[in-house]
């Protein structure tokens, strides 16, 4: 059936007809008309529907919204030979019980967004450094033993980040190493000394690379995961069992967490450092056919305990910084999967970027120290 | 009545979050071996409630006397004991799903109570084979369907064998049979433990089953609309959304 939309102003009275097919109804142009009838002098709205064939929810909306605008106006609509079915979504449409507190709009001018980011600034750093505070209490009333950790989780958790996460911390670290070899024997061999390659990739990995490429992968992989979990746990108001319980989620979650990392991160920062140490070897020794014995002194000689040492406290503070950006993106998370999401990967960036100023403090230490 | 009869108590107690309020004023008391409900439409903060009577949320104002101790103004040891003497069953059974049945339910043996590991398996497993779970010790709540998760939940909140029990909508997502030996399991606590019960839901029929006590929370007024035995209230309903609740919005025989 053809549709017609009649539409017209008499005595005050707006008066509407449907007639026809009502199905995936879309003109906007007859709907602005239509919404521009409705004005303050209107005394009423008439809508009639005797020839009205099929309809669904597009000619459903069009009609709330009139009815909407109407109310507003406190213009009184009448329904003429409406099918019960209509009529009955429109009224159950209304019958809303509780009013939406107002929502931010969102159009807040500049100054607001300054004023309420600075806001939301403040209390980031503020619960920040509250998640801080409350887990170095739980790391030294530990010492004392007066904490309620499983040593079942701590366990689970220690495996997950140790020796599972070997395989991968191998691959990169041997892959880093290389590259570092190739870009260094570029170089080096313009001078003809590509035998300091050994020394290159020595240094960098062992001071430096070797921590950080561990921390990049273990902040990806077990840092996103303790957000993911504790998240989860957050979701399926595990944490609020263990609250009523009265126990500290801080002792119970998050601890393990950090003791595991600081644990497992200088352990891996040292298979790393070997392990791109090898890379290294592989390019001299394969490529630029340096001898195994020689590429091997050299690399031993590069070795300063200063250096290792760096590196390795680089490990210990990057597998703090993960599991606390971890366990605290997952404590904060809201309580759906969409927050479990976001928090995720809020946990992975900010591990990120507090490693990488960690590092500039650090380095700026060793600087002022002379190490 | 007399005044040890009384478990918790709430005066003038405020919800909400920030600004937003979601009920004002409510006073209120639950004596022991209540099974005290909750009700009100969706939306009106009964889980809210929930939250703030086990501790997990600070109400906007009020106090609450859990046995004549103000439990709010409470230090954190005696809150934590008031909150030892309490189960909690939510929602979704809430189990920690890196342990087994067995271990959730061991759990809060191990912290609060000085049994050997032996002894506590075989209270695990006693308060297991209470909800109709035998056999279940060992498996992990990924493994077991969505009732069974809320009776094992509800079998870690009586570990403790607490004095008072919280349910947050226990019959939400079971079945007619299934949520009947719930609510007959509900009884069988109150009768043979003298537990108090707390419940917070919507099921009528869980209502009349198992109540005798209750209050009903509106979200327009944010107030308590009407208290007392349901039963009483379906006879004399106080206000006419009341009715309207108890009788599935008029219906007859409801
Ligand atoms: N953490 C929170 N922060 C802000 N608002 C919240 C929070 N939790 C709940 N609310 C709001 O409080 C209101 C009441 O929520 P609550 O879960 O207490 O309702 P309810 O009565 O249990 O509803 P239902 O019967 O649907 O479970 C809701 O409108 C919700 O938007
Ligand atoms: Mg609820």
């Amino acid at each position: 059936m053809k549709q017609i939309l009649d539409f017209n102003i008499s005595n005050s009275l707006l008066n509407i007809s449907f007639e026809g097919d009502y199905l995936l109804f879309s003109n906007d142009n007859a709907k602005g008309k239509v919404f521009a009838l409705i004005k303050n002098n209107l005394q009423g709205i008439v809508l009639s529907a005797q020839a009205l064939g099929k309809w669904d929810s597009t000619l459903l909306s069009f009609i709330f919204e009139i009815e909407k605008r109407a109310r507003e106006l406190s213009i009184p609509v009448r329904y003429n030979a409406f099918p019960d079915g209509l009529i009955n979504l429109i009224n159950l449409a209304f019958s809303v019980d509780r009013k939406p507190s107002p929502v931010d709009t969102g159009k807040a001018g500049l100054l607001e967004s300054i004023g309420s980011w600075g806001v939301s600034v403040y209390h980031g750093i503020k619960s920040g450094l509250s998640f801080m505070g409350k887990t170095f209490n739980a790391v030294f009333r530990s010492m004392f033993g007066r904490v309620v950790m499983r040593s079942l989780d701590f366990a689970a958790v220690l495996e997950e980040c140790g020796y599972k996460a070997l395989p991968i911390v191998s691959l990169i670290s041997f892959m880093v190493g290389l590259i570092l070899a190739f870009v260094g024997a570029v170089q080096l061999k313009t001078f003809g000394a590509q035998i300091y390659v050994a020394s290159l990739v020595t240094i960098g990995m062992t001071r430096i690379m070797g921590a950080i490429m561990t921390g990049i992968i273990m902040a990806g992989r077990t840092g996103a995961s303790y957000a993911a979990v504790i998240g989860t746990m957050q979701v399926n108001e595990e944490i609020d069992a263990l609250k009523t319980m009265g126990i500290n989620q801080f002792d119970f979650l998050v601890l393990p967490r950090i003791i595991a990392l600081s644990i497992a991160m200088p352990i891996l920062t040292m298979w790393a450092d070997f392990m791109g140490m090898l890379g290294g070897g592989f390019v001299g020794v394969v490529m630029l056919d340096i001898p195994l014995q020689k590429y091997w002194e050299m690399s031993v000689a590069a070795i300063t305990l200063n250096n290792f040492f760096v590196g390795i406290f680089h490990g210990l503070i990057f597998g703090i910084v993960i599991a606390v950006c971890g366990c605290y993106y997952g404590i904060s998370c809201g309580r759906n999967a969409d927050a479990v999401g976001t928090s995720t990967t809020k946990a992975v960036v900010s591990a990120i970027v507090w490693m990488i100023v960690m590092t500039g403090f650090i380095t700026l230490a060793c600087e002022v120290l002379d190490i | 009545m007399m005044k040890n009869d009384v478990k918790i108590k709430a005066v003038g107690l405020k919800i909400g979050y920030g600004d937003f309020v979601l009920l004002k004023d409510a006073d209120f008391v639950i004596n022991k071996h209540d099974i005290f409900i909750i009700m009100g439409g969706s939306g009106c903060g009964k889980s809210s409630m929930l939250r703030v009577l086990t501790g997990l949320v600070k109400p906007l104002e009020g106090k609450i006397f859990v046995d004549d101790v103000d439990f709010l103004a409470a230090d954190t040891i005696t809150r934590n004991q008031i909150m030892q003497t309490s189960g909690i069953l939510y929602q979704s059974g809430a189990l920690f799903s890196s342990m087994t049945l067995a271990e959730n339910i061991a759990l809060p043996l191990q912290l609060y109570r000085n049994y050997s590991p032996e002894e506590i398996r075989e209270i695990a497993a006693l308060k297991l084979a209470l909800v109709g779970l035998k056999g279940f010790e060992d498996y992990y709540p990924s493994e077991i369907s969505g009732g069974m998760k809320k009776r094992a939940g509800l079998a870690r909140a009586l570990a403790l064998d607490p004095d008072v029990v919280y349910f947050d909508e226990p019959s939400a997502g079971l079945d007619p049979v299934s949520s009947k030996l719930l609510d007959d399991l509900i009884l069988d606590i109150n009768h043979n433990l003298g537990t108090t019960i707390v419940i917070v839901t919507h099921e009528l029929s869980s209502i009349f089953a198992v109540g005798n006590n209750s209050i009903f929370l509106d979200g327009e007024t944010k107030s308590i609309l009407a208290r007392g035995n349901p039963k009483e209230l379906l006879k004399n309903p106080p206000h006419e959304k009341v009715f309207q609740f108890l009788t599935r919005g008029g219906e007859k025989n409801a």
